[in-house]
């Protein structure tokens, strides 16, 4: 058996499977961002509150209805999305003649503004909620136990991103909504209600930070904070991608999900600022990204 | 002729406003902590409670003190919270400065307190630094700290057989000075350490490291962190099956709300060390019962140290006849207590306080009776063993004459 620089295979392979892992909620995250900063050019700084909300609304469900994992993954996305329509609809769609910087700035204050809310409402240690049922308990691989949870997140990002980019790329309804990016006022001009499309994409687009909200109750803390702390991750994912660029979204998500992972075995320590230290690399090659076309 | 009255009754006034100061003693408190980052639930706006408590309870204004209490948000920074303590001592006349959780926040604020004369009755913190390297003399260090909590947990779990550990250490001063004290007394017991791992912080993932304290061959997987990353660790844990495995954990700093947070089915079985738990004595019942009233949560050890702290400095303010912060904190350490939450314990010449410390195993989902019914006492730690011993050059009750 080789081993590289003292790590044996066994090892590596289930890092790098925990990569993946965790690359599936990057990817997902970036997605929504990547969506929304491509069809509507809003960099939309609430998606890590609107993560938390989607991992909260599945607690509540759960507390106060007895509502289950599996109704809360379609049920709370659709409850996020709403709010995501809300803000679009009464704030947002104000912005749209004025620079990037103030949507911006208005999807961070929101941010504040819930995860202050809930903090004030439940506290800052989080809630607990259990791994459903179906999916407790793991597979020995040989080289490493596999929660079947985990095994799950996997398959249902890659469902999420391919889904949406198929969406995206190949639909009528996504050549349109790429035509009204482009140019609203003619594809309006076809009797196509150009506002109302718009509406509904950032919508799409809080709907996937809810997803993975709720993909991540079972396993990580629900608290106010969890957001904030991974957005910063993800944005810089979305950057390293190429503004927008939804393939490139998908496909830097998984890759530093892995590249994450080898760090985590060969230095620790360097975990937290390998994607960032990745970023500023790719910005003085690339700076519009490595799926970004350059304008 | 009207200039005249005037300053007559400005004269009267004062007269009597002199009267009535030498009747009552003003004292205002600051509670400066963590109001809306990871420690505001075991430390935030409950220790303005409990310090509230502690002032109805101790009957200030029947004592001749007249009590206000201020409170402020630290955010965890050490820049921020100097500020503010400067701020109170120099403006709003602040006498003492109670809780202050996060090492290096809690350091900054002890310096500031002697220079100024206040005082820093601290309960949040964990660094021994406070009582030890950096010492001071108007510092109380009254709940836990570092070398308690590895003596508690570390040597329990060492003597019962867990004498392989692992670490995961929160890669920062907290983290470190944690995973030394508990080495040493894993060592000192016959233990050894086989590994260990540094863990960013703050960090959400943990299965990558737990997957390598799974192949170390440790028997014991120390958590040498806090907060979020505690729970996050052990929520993980529980579902890559590390403690069905045979291995583990030792949460080395751990609260109730933490506990609460996880819920018993994922935390049963853990070990911790605490100061102190609500459902200890008709004593710590009742007073728990009236915080949970006004707070709407179980106190923490945190908020019981800022309970007890307070009474003790009213105490001590009430005998000395004045605020002075030296001759309160010398008075502190000479008046043993005895009270409700902490039972028998002293306040040392270096200011830390000595008070029993306690091991608890958190219960199973079908051993409880409720949402904080969650931890079995298992051991008594007397507070001599449980923290370091004084050393000579912070011992302030011989320095000070």
């Amino acid at each position: 058996m080789f081993e590289l620089l003292g790590i044996p295979p066994q090892v590596l392979l289930g890092q790098l499977l925990l990569g993946l892992i965790n690359g599936s909620f990057y990817a997902v995250l970036s997605l929504g961002l990547a969506v929304i900063f491509g069809l509507l050019n809003i960099i939309n700084f609430s998606h890590g509150a609107q993560y938390m909300m989607g991992a909260f609304v599945a607690w509540m469900l759960l507390a106060y209805l007895g509502i289950g994992y599996w109704w809360a993954l379609i049920a709370s996305p659709l409850i996020v999305g709403a709010t995501g329509l809300l803000l679009e609809r009464f704030a947002l769609s104000r912005l749209y003649k004025l620079d990037h910087l103030y949507g911006l700035l208005l999807t961070f204050g929101v941010a504040l503004i819930i995860q202050g809310l809930f903090r004030n409402y439940y506290g800052i240690s989080g809630q607990p909620y259990q791994i459903p049922d179906l999916l407790s308990g793991g597979q020995n691989l040989g080289f490493m136990y596999l929660p079947n949870y985990r095994a799950w997140v996997v398959v249902a990002s890659v469902i999420a991103c391919l889904g949406t980019w198929f969406m995206i790329e190949k639909t009528r309804l996504g050549a349109y909504l790429r035509a009204a990016t482009e140019n609203p006022v003619l594809v309006g001009a076809f009797g196509i209600n150009v506002p109302r499309m718009i509406m509904l994409t950032y919508a799409f687009g809080v709907a996937l930070a809810g997803f993975a909200g709720v993909l991540a109750a079972p396993i990580y803390s629900v608290n106010p904070n969890m957001g904030a702390d991974l957005i910063i991750v993800v944005f810089a994912v979305v950057v390293i991608g190429g503004m927008g660029s939804i393939l490139g979204a998908i496909v830097t998500g998984y890759g530093l999900g892995l590249i994450e992972g080898l760090t985590r075995v060969f230095y620790p320590e360097g975990s937290a600022v390998v994607i960032f230290v990745i970023m500023a690399i790719v910005l003085m090659i690339k700076p519009e990204g490595l799926f970004g076309r350059a304008n | 002729m009207m200039k005249t009255i005037l300053m007559g009754s400005a004269a009267l006034a004062a007269m009597t406003g002199g009267a009535l100061a030498q009747d009552t003693i003003e004292v205002t408190l600051g509670v400066l902590n963590d109001r809306s980052g990871v420690y505001a639930d075991l430390s935030g706006e409950g220790s303005v409670v409990a310090a509230r408590m502690a002032v109805e309870d101790f009957n200030a204004e029947e004592k001749g003190l007249d009590v206000e209490i201020l409170s402020a948000d630290h955010q965890n920074k050490p820049d921020i919270g100097a500020n503010i303590a400067r701020q109170w001592y120099d403006q709003e006349g602040v006498d003492a400065i109670l809780d202050v959780p996060t090492s290096s926040v809690a350091l900054a604020v002890a310096e500031i307190s002697s220079q100024m004369g206040g005082i820093l009755i601290d309960s949040g913190a964990g660094t021994t630094e406070l009582t030890r390297g950096q010492c001071q003399p108007t510092t109380i260090h009254w709940t836990y700290d570092t070398a308690a909590l590895a003596t508690g947990t570390g040597k329990a779990i060492t003597e019962a057989g867990g004498d392989k550990w692992f670490f995961l250490t929160a890669d920062y001063a907290f983290g470190h000075s944690l995973e030394d004290e508990t080495s040493k007394v894993v060592q000192e017991n016959g233990g050894e350490v086989v590994g260990t791992v540094r863990h960013p912080f703050p960090a959400t993932d943990f299965s990558s490291f737990l997957l390598q304290a799974q192949g170390s061959g440790a028997n014991v997987i120390g958590l040498a962190n806090a907060g979020g990353d505690t729970v996050n660790a052990i929520k993980q844990a529980s579902e890559f099956g590390i403690t069905q495995g045979g291995q583990s954990l030792a949460a080395l700093l751990m609260f109730v709300t933490d506990v609460h947070a996880l819920g018993t089915d994922v935390a049963q079985g853990l070990q911790l060390t605490e100061a102190f738990y609500w459902d200890q004595n008709d004593g710590t019942r009742e007073w728990s019962e009236r915080f949970e009233e006004r707070h709407g949560a179980k106190p923490t050890m945190v908020h019981a140290g800022v309970y007890s702290g307070t009474m003790q400095y009213l105490r001590a303010v009430e005998a000395v006849g004045s605020t002075d912060a030296l001759e309160v904190a010398a008075k502190m350490k000479e008046m043993p207590f005895d009270d409700p939450l902490f039972g028998k314990g002293y306040v040392r010449g270096d200011g830390r306080v000595i008070h029993d410390m306690y091991l608890f195993e958190v219960k199973s989902p079908d051993q409880t009776q409720g949402e904080w019914d969650l931890y079995d006492q298992k051991a008594v730690i007397s507070g001599e063993e449980a923290f370091l011993p004084m050393i000579e050059e912070c011992d302030f009750t011989k320095t000070a004459g």
